[in-house]
């Protein structure tokens, strides 16, 4: 994609009058000579195995470490039972967010986005949201695109890297593009997108990546989650019409910054955070034994 | 940068570095054998060597070896699929020095006996880096194909490769020679930007002191693409 900023994905849609997505998807026929009826079609297969994923881990899965599985099922049983706080789309793209991610902890089949860790975020907002507006696989796809497009700027001007920049690279990055690829659902101009972006980076700047025992599951899972909430917290404010202080782009970088004057530990090594807590170090020498048997 | 890069690539979980490039790998020691493998000894070190139990990478190196893609959703039964077609795994952990964390040797027998020694790391994001093949230092990522030409080494050898392939319209994208010593062993890794045609397979095979010419489709990171 030969979009570089965020600012730039928002003049360039807003002038023609398109939504990123289509904006993004036009750019993407251009650097690669697919027709828009084939990078749909890639799109929707994408799409397809988001919602596989999400089925699969309501269903119920166990991780192969035996330390995750089964809490997406427990989200949506006590949807049902009508326990919980919160409400549509909140709790289930949560409980897809939790699908999604066990079912990648359980070695299933998943679309990063943008990276494995951070799987469940997109598609757990999108597929939820979807259901709450009724929208269009038409639609999704290009929210997909959308999303997409925010990634690659993220990845070109900063990193997606937990281990270069903590979870805020992973997470962070997938909260953003969930952020706005929904308000670009709820037909959201693309400057609203934009604002979304920058919100969803709000709330996550500085999040380190600690994973207990170095795997892919405590407390990624649950991060996964409650970054859900935070994607549509921020897209519910870019549709009210607020506006970001900081722009997109400065906020993006200064993840990266962060990122940088973040110590090793807290990039991804397994070493420090919630990986070095009692309970942490004790699971970690648990599976280090088990393996060895 | 593709969008389909960020949504994406559809993969078996749970790590695009410990599971997705491990498939790669051992999908590319598969290509660099030339086939079905019936045994393999398997070396994990650094990060591989301590998380290698809960990301799965055992499991996906074995079924790379098996011709899996990374979004293979047998890969979680690799090694009762290895069992039934009659390839034999060992693993160890070892420390191989000043290898990247992520890095797996691979000790592999095909079927018709031929022995083939192969280093390789997952550097992220399921890219990969083969390092090792038998003695020789090579460099090679996997993404474009490329030839593995072994030979005797001495002067002109390098020039005919590459005048063959230019013979035929074939641009070279990266090159890398490597040798045990003056005139002795030596192996050339040339990445192509398109796949070598048969005639000139043939005729760098033909010249004097090549020993062996293998050919390695690109290692794909998804079914289809």
């Amino acid at each position: 994609m030969a979009i570089t900023t965020i600012a730039k994905l928002v003049e360039a849609a807003s002038s023609r009058g398109s939504t990123i997505g289509a904006l993004a998807r036009e750019l993407e026929a251009d650097d690669t000579g697919l027709s828009v009826a084939q990078l749909d079609e890639k799109m929707r297969r994408r799409l397809q195995v988001m919602r596989d994923s999400v089925a699969a881990g309501l269903e119920g899965v166990r991780s192969k470490s035996g330390l995750t599985g089964g809490d997406a099922r427990r989200m949506t049983e006590a949807q049902s039972r009508g326990v919980l706080i919160g409400n549509e789309p909140l709790d289930s793209a949560m409980a897809y967010a939790l699908a999604v991610s066990e079912v990648n902890a359980a070695m299933g089949r998943i679309v990063a986005a943008p990276t494995a860790g951070s799987c469940g975020i997109l598609p757990g907002v999108l597929l939820s949201v979807a259901k709450t507006l009724d929208t269009s696989d038409a639609s999704l796809i290009e929210a997909l695109f959308s999303a997409g497009a925010v990634g690659a700027v993220v990845a070109r001007s900063s990193t997606l890297a937990g281990a270069a920049a903590g979870c805020q690279a992973e997470c962070g990055t997938g909260a953003a593009m969930a952020a706005a690829a929904a308000t670009e659902l709820a037909k959201g101009s693309p400057r609203q997108c934009a604002n979304a972006v920058a919100f969803a980076f709000k709330g996550l700047l500085g999040l380190v990546c600690d994973p207990v025992a170095g795997l892919v599951e405590v407390p990624c899972i649950k991060r996964n989650a409650i970054c859900v909430a935070v994607a549509l917290a921020a897209a519910d404010m870019a549709l009210a019409g607020i506006e970001s202080v900081v722009p997109p782009d400065e906020v993006i970088e200064t993840m990266g910054l962060i990122g940088r004057e973040l110590p090793a530990s807290l990039r991804e090594t397994a070493l420090g955070g919630l990986a070095a807590t009692p309970t942490g170090k004790g699971l970690a020498a648990k599976l280090m034994s088990s393996k060895q048997e | 940068m593709s969008v389909f890069d960020i949504i994406g690539p559809i993969m078996i979980g749970p790590s695009s570095s410990h599971t997705a490039g491990a498939v790669r790998l051992g999908l590319a020691a598969r290509a660099i054998i030339g086939g079905q493998v019936s045994r393999a000894d398997i070396t994990l070190h650094g990060s591989f060597a301590e998380t290698y139990h809960g990301h799965g990478t055992d499991i996906a190196l074995v079924a790379g070896l098996l011709g899996m893609s990374p979004d293979d959703e047998r890969i979680p039964n690799a090694m009762q699929i290895a069992q039934e077609q009659g390839l034999r795994v060992g693993f160890h952990r070892a420390d191989l020095g000043d290898a990247h964390p992520n890095s797996a040797q691979m000790e592999l027998v095909s079927p018709d006996g031929v022995k083939r020694s192969i280093r390789g790391a997952s550097v992220g994001g399921g890219s990969i880096l083969i390092t090792k093949i038998d003695q020789f230092t090579v460099d090679f990522t996997g993404e474009n194909h490329a030839l593995v030409v072994s030979y005797k080494d001495q002067p002109g050898i390098i020039a005919k490769i590459t005048s063959l392939l230019a013979a035929e319209n074939v641009n070279i994208a990266a090159m890398r020679v490597s040798r045990e010593a003056k005139h002795s062993k030596a192996l050339a890794i040339v990445e192509l930007d398109q796949p070598a045609p048969e005639k000139s397979i043939t005729r760098i095979s033909q010249v004097p002191s090549v020993d062996t010419v293998m050919v390695l489709p690109p290692i794909s990171l998804e079914e289809g693409e």
